[in-house]
């Protein structure tokens, strides 16, 4: 039961910029409906982690398995192929810090241009699933807008919706809120209490402590690109087992008393 | 004078095929240049040194040779090293091979300047190769780079009438022909730029209807 529920199975996964080991020996495993929340201190290699996993960085080292089917090495052992590697990318959907929506098209043609030009569906069905994601992320209204005129937390939700049009196993966020002012932070944070309530499965890299209390079924904590600790939230954020946890919840508090947001 | 327009309207069917000739060197030429500088642009931007700096080379260098010189030279220069082409393409190669240098610099600085985010999420969404060039690097770059691009088309089209001295009959040539001819060279000569005057305003409307696509995208 439980080894078909498993959605991503990450093992001992390495990376290293130059000198820089990035990430170290990282293993963890995502259950289907699960909402990981990814945590540390800035350069712990979080964002890092991500990219990995859907091999936008190449790992140095580890496995890593996305329902059963190994990322970026093919049957033979070889690195996949361009071909490939696109088609298993297609099962994972991304959201990014600074959107990354598609400037040229509008919104609606954002939705639809992965699903339509990748995954070869046809295009009416796909059209209006694009049409019920941006009703559901409430931007029904914005269909034909651009994405420059948009505000960050509409592009944002329209950034949500477009990957999650692409019908993904599993969704990863890279600091999703990091880049918006904070009053906008609060509408994309709804969207992806939704999607969690909804039992879509996330990864989310995010200094949301707020968010990661709520909606995370568990918390990640990285530092210095290891795993220092995971566990449940409640656990997490009220006691944490490491000292270097302690540490970056205290700084963390201290720096939201300030007025400050996590960089 | 009126009697001098009267000898240029007389020869319209030369002028026609002029303007026409001019038309088809002009786009035959911008669509190679382009194609060319689209060749080019990675190397450009390599970043082994090697390929970089031979197209740096030809880039820089081509770009401070004379035209005029440089269709003299494949034209009367080649044959000397057995390669011999005869006028149209003479004057096609050189107005490619040209221009292909400031499409090469115009799409490298256009490039350079795309935000790399969106063109890694298209690598994300599972786009490679030709369908990310196509469908997320393209459009943009080309949004980007469009008046730019027709600024140089409507150098191309003033550069090719250099290339009425290897007798390609081209529009100048057509109306240096009727001066000759009739001994008319204002009225001529005022057709002809009248004529390239509407070519070039022809081009502007491309540009004019890119900029609209892209004003509305910012």
């Amino acid at each position: 039961m439980g080894e078909n529920r498993k959605v991503l199975d990450v093992a001992g996964v390495s990376k290293r910029f130059g000198d820089l080991e990035v990430l170290s020996d990282i293993s963890f495993q995502v259950e289907k409906g699960e909402t990981i929340c990814v945590l540390g201190p800035s350069g712990s290699g979080k964002s890092t982690l991500l990219r990995c996993i859907n091999w936008l960085e190449r790992p140095d080292a580890g496995q890593i398995y996305l329902n059963g089917v190994q990322i970026g090495v093919s049957g033979g052992g070889l690195v996949m192929n361009d071909r490939e590697l696109s088609q298993i990318r297609t099962h994972i959907g991304m959201v990014f810090q600074h959107f990354a929506l598609w400037p040229h098209l509008t919104v609606l043609q954002n939705l639809m241009e992965a699903p339509v030009h990748v995954q070869k569906r046809p295009k009416a069905e796909v059209r209006d699933e694009a049409l019920a994601l941006l009703a559901k992320v409430g931007l029904g209204d914005k269909r034909d807008a651009f994405p420059a005129k948009l505000s960050g937390g509409q592009k944002q939700r329209v950034g949500i919706a477009r990957a999650l049009a692409m019908r993904p196993d599993l969704l990863l966020f890279d600091e999703p809120t990091s880049a918006l002012d904070p009053e906008l932070v609060g509408e994309v944070l709804v969207v992806m209490r939704d999607l969690a309530r909804e039992g879509m499965t996330m990864l989310v890299v995010t200094h949301e402590m707020g968010f990661a209390r709520e909606a995370a079924t568990r918390v990640l904590f990285l530092d210095r690109g290891r795993v220092v600790e995971t566990g449940p939230p409640e656990r997490f954020f009220s006691n944490p087992e490491t000292e270097r946890a302690r540490q970056f919840l205290a700084r963390y508090a201290g720096d939201t008393a300030n007025g400050r947001r996590g960089a | 004078m009126i009697h001098d327009f009267g000898i240029v309207w007389s020869e319209r069917d030369l002028l026609l095929s002029g303007l026409g000739n001019t038309t088809i060197l002009s786009a035959l030429s911008a669509a190679a240049a382009l194609l060319l500088g689209f060749a080019l642009t990675p190397a450009l931007m390599s970043k082994q040194r090697l390929p970089a700096s031979i197209a740096r080379g030809f880039v820089d260098g081509m770009r401070c040779v004379p035209f005029l010189l440089f269709a003299y030279i494949v034209y009367y220069g080649l044959p000397s090293f057995g390669i011999r082409l005869d006028n149209w393409t003479s004057g096609l190669v050189a107005l490619t091979i040209y221009n292909a240098a400031y499409m090469a610099e115009i799409l490298r600085g256009a490039w350079a300047a795309q935000p790399r985010e969106p063109i890694e999420a298209g690598v994300a969404f599972g786009f490679s190769n030709i369908g990310l060039f196509r469908h997320i690097v393209l459009p943009p770059l080309l949004l980007a780079a469009g008046p730019v691009i027709g600024n140089q088309m409507i150098q191309i089209v003033k550069d090719s009438a250099f290339l009425t001295i290897i007798a390609l009959p081209e529009l100048t040539h057509a109306a240096s022909s009727i001066q000759s001819r009739h001994y008319v060279p204002f009225a001529a000569f005022i057709t002809a730029v009248f004529l390239y005057w509407g070519l070039c305003l022809v081009i502007e409307a491309g540009v004019g209807s890119i900029e609209r696509l892209a004003a509305a995208r910012r």
